[in-house]
């Protein structure tokens, strides 16, 4: 590693923050457990993404970043924390997730799919890889304007493969953006295992080659994951352009909910949940340190049940989309697609007997 | 006032933009120091500075992208594609992220990918390429194509201007072979708007960019040679399209020809007479005609390019089958 040598920044955390890590770690993970009851319940339209075992890398790193200077990101999938952090609402995760015509895309896009600029995140596109060159844009923007910003982007291990890191890192790094590339290493890329995603040993070594900083952190310590990312939103801030930072984590879910994990080594995972987990690393260390006590815990742990049940109920009772809708703001200028000949006056395009009841999962 | 190429029409629109609006800035390879492999650029750096006018890497990808980045954040960003052969790398950028933006994600992208395109030039396969009929499937993009030095000042006065992301096209073949004098001010063209450029009675040609100087051509010599009087329509934009500009000709000649130098399959004529068969088929007196370039990546030596390519006498024969038909 050769970032420069600053001092440690987590004696920085005050005991407030320390406990707002465990808050979005755990408003992270029940989130997701009720996203999976709402998904068995076939309430979530389409599929469902976890970051189990991962909260430690998002919360840890989107902490980092300075809300009140209007830094910015963009997480990837598993990166729901972050997007939390900055201050997204789980109802609005709920909505996105069931396709709900007041979710932020209005039912355009799926799950943590959409940004807000106002709350800084900039929302992620399925080609992996490619945020990587918008989020150079956005940093780049903000260093054209001598703003005091900074952009941080998050992609996953196999998004380094990908031409679109490549080339927006590599630009990002000859421009000296403000720019911050968190690279999630979580062991798998879909069913793909990192070896046979590169021969590089470690995807900090990456970074040499741009001519950038890189730094290598555990991830599944959110103090360790919020100091490195700390150094690197500093560094950028005050001109020492990007970096880019390895969280080593592992990913105890499959790609998404439906992949039932049959590529993973038997005991890996097991292995990672009992002495690997993030928040029970965290909870220990805390209860170890005397910051907090169990039954304080036990309070934050109930309010975000409470939060959560009440976002649920939002949620469930917000419209499904109108479906012309989906001609509005396709351009800034024509607002409104006109619809095709055969759809005028006509306002819901399947008649009842075009769907077997087995299709359908909205029509509640 | 004096004359001016369609290039320096063009590099005037980007100095009198840039001058404007401070969030103009330009970014490609080679543009900067350099002025760019046409010299669309020169001079732009030196008023403007390493910060407005970014000589970048290598990296169609890196360029669209960071050029989305920068527009969502209120920057009006003017990408070169140094030849537009290259947008093809940009594609995925272009037409996965930037054209869907405002729609999924309510992020504006007002920002113009525009690069040197078109034949005629003895480019070979990769520096001749017409690739906009790739791009008028996705939603999400405007297209623009000028043919007029005039039109390409205007195009790209609005298209910087535009609140979308537009692609234009500028024809290498007419960069310094003609020449107009600019309106006076702060002259612009309305995006989505076609303009007649020759009257007529008898047929219509429907075409854009370099085409358009090859039907005029034509167009003169059917006059003398058949008494025929044939209208010329320059799209100008072809995304979104002037169809009322399209249904107007048809009405008015009830026979059209289509001539577009791109090739031919799933080509932008095949979407022009697919909108005149919906939507004024019993206006017409013959079948809607294509005049394009052959289905083959365009070869390099001249008797094979001019083969490939439309030629004006190409056009004088679509327009004497219509006649006859």
């Amino acid at each position: 590693m050769h970032g420069d040598t600053l001092t440690p920044v987590r004696a920085m955390l005050s005991p407030d923050v320390r406990l707002e890590l465990y808050y979005y770690m755990r408003l992270t993970r029940t989130l997701e457990e009720r996203l999976v009851n709402l998904y068995r319940q076939t309430k979530v339209v389409g599929g469902l993404f976890r970051s189990l075992g991962q909260e430690a890398c998002a919360v840890g790193s989107a902490f980092a970043l300075d809300r009140s200077k209007g830094d910015i990101l963009s997480p990837l999938i598993r990166n729901l924390g972050s997007m939390l952090v900055q201050g997204a609402k789980p109802a609005e995760i709920i909505r996105q997730y069931m396709a709900k015509g007041d979710s932020p895309t209005r039912g355009r896009e799926l799950n943590i799919h959409y940004g807000d600029l106002v709350r800084g995140f900039v929302g992620q596109i399925s080609h992996l890889g490619d945020m990587v060159p918008v989020m150079a844009g956005v940093s780049l923007s903000f260093k054209m304007r001598k703003q005091d910003r900074v952009a941080l982007v998050y992609v996953g291990d196999g998004a380094t493969s990908t031409g679109a890191f490549h080339e927006g890192i590599n630009f990002a790094a000859v421009q000296r953006c403000p720019l911050v590339v968190v690279v999630e290493n979580n062991g798998y890329a879909y069913s793909t295992p990192l070896r046979k995603q590169t021969a590089a040993k470690q995807l900090v070594d990456k970074a040499i080659g741009y001519g950038i900083a890189g730094e290598r952190a555990d991830g599944n310590d959110v103090l360790a994951a919020y100091e490195v990312t700390k150094r690197a939103v500093d560094r950028a801030r005050a001109g020492g352009g990007v970096t880019l930072i390895e969280l080593v984590t592992y990913r105890r879910k499959g790609h998404a909910e439906h992949d039932n994990q049959s590529y993973v080594p038997a005991g890996e995972i097991d292995k990672w949940a009992a002495e690997n987990d993030p928040i029970d690393r965290y909870v220990k260390r805390m209860l170890t340190e005397g910051l907090v006590k169990e039954d304080e815990l036990k309070t934050i742990d109930a309010q975000i049940g409470a939060e959560i049940d009440r976002a649920t109920d939002e949620a469930e009772a917000s419209p499904m989309p109108e479906p012309d809708d989906a001609l509005v703001g396709v351009y800034a200028d024509p607002a409104v697609i006109p619809p095709l000949w055969f759809r005028e006056g006509v306002k819901s395009a399947v008649e009842v007997n075009e769907r077997p009841s087995s299709w359908g999962t909205h029509d509640v | 006032m004096s004359e001016i190429t369609y290039l320096e029409a063009i590099r005037e629109a980007l100095f009198e933009e840039m001058e404007r609006d401070e969030n103009v800035f330009c970014l490609g390879e080679d543009i900067g120091a350099y002025g760019g492999a046409f010299k669309v650029t020169e001079g732009l750096m030196a008023k403007y500075g390493e910060e407005r006018v970014i000589d970048t890497p290598i990296s169609e990808a890196a360029i669209i992208g960071a050029a989305a980045g920068a527009a969502h954040m209120g920057m009006r960003p003017v990408c070169e594609m140094q030849f537009i052969d290259f947008i093809s790398t940009g594609y995925d950028m272009l037409t996965n992220y930037v054209a869907t933006a405002r729609y999924r994600a309510m992020l504006p992208c007002p920002m113009v990918v525009r690069g040197p395109s078109g034949g005629y030039v003895r480019g070979g396969p990769f520096h001749s390429q017409n690739p906009e009929a790739a791009f008028l499937h996705t939603p999400g993009l405007k297209i623009v194509y000028p043919a007029t030095a005039s039109d390409a000042k205007g195009l790209m006065k609005s298209a910087i201007r535009d609140e979308d992301c537009v692609l234009y096209f500028e024809h290498k073949y007419l960069y310094r072979r003609i020449k107009e004098e600019m309106p006076a001010g702060d002259h612009t063209v309305p995006i989505g708007k076609a303009r007649v450029a020759r009257e007529g009675k008898d047929i219509s040609i429907i075409t854009y960019a370099a085409t358009v100087w090859k039907a005029l051509e034509a167009a003169e010599q059917v006059e003398k040679e058949d008494g025929l009087s044939v209208e010329v329509v320059d799209l100008r934009t072809l995304l979104p399209m002037d169809d009322e500009a399209i249904v107007a000709t048809v009405k008015k000649t009830n026979r059209v020809l289509i001539v577009h130098e791109d090739t031919r399959t799933g080509g932008v004529a095949g979407e022009i007479a697919a909108r005149i068969n919906e939507t004024c088929f019993e206006w017409l007196d013959a079948p809607v005609l294509r005049i394009t370039a052959a289905d083959v990546p365009l070869p390099y030596s001249p008797p094979l390019e001019d083969y490939v390519l439309p030629q004006t006498l190409d056009i004088v024969t679509g327009i004497r089958k219509l006649a006859s038909y």
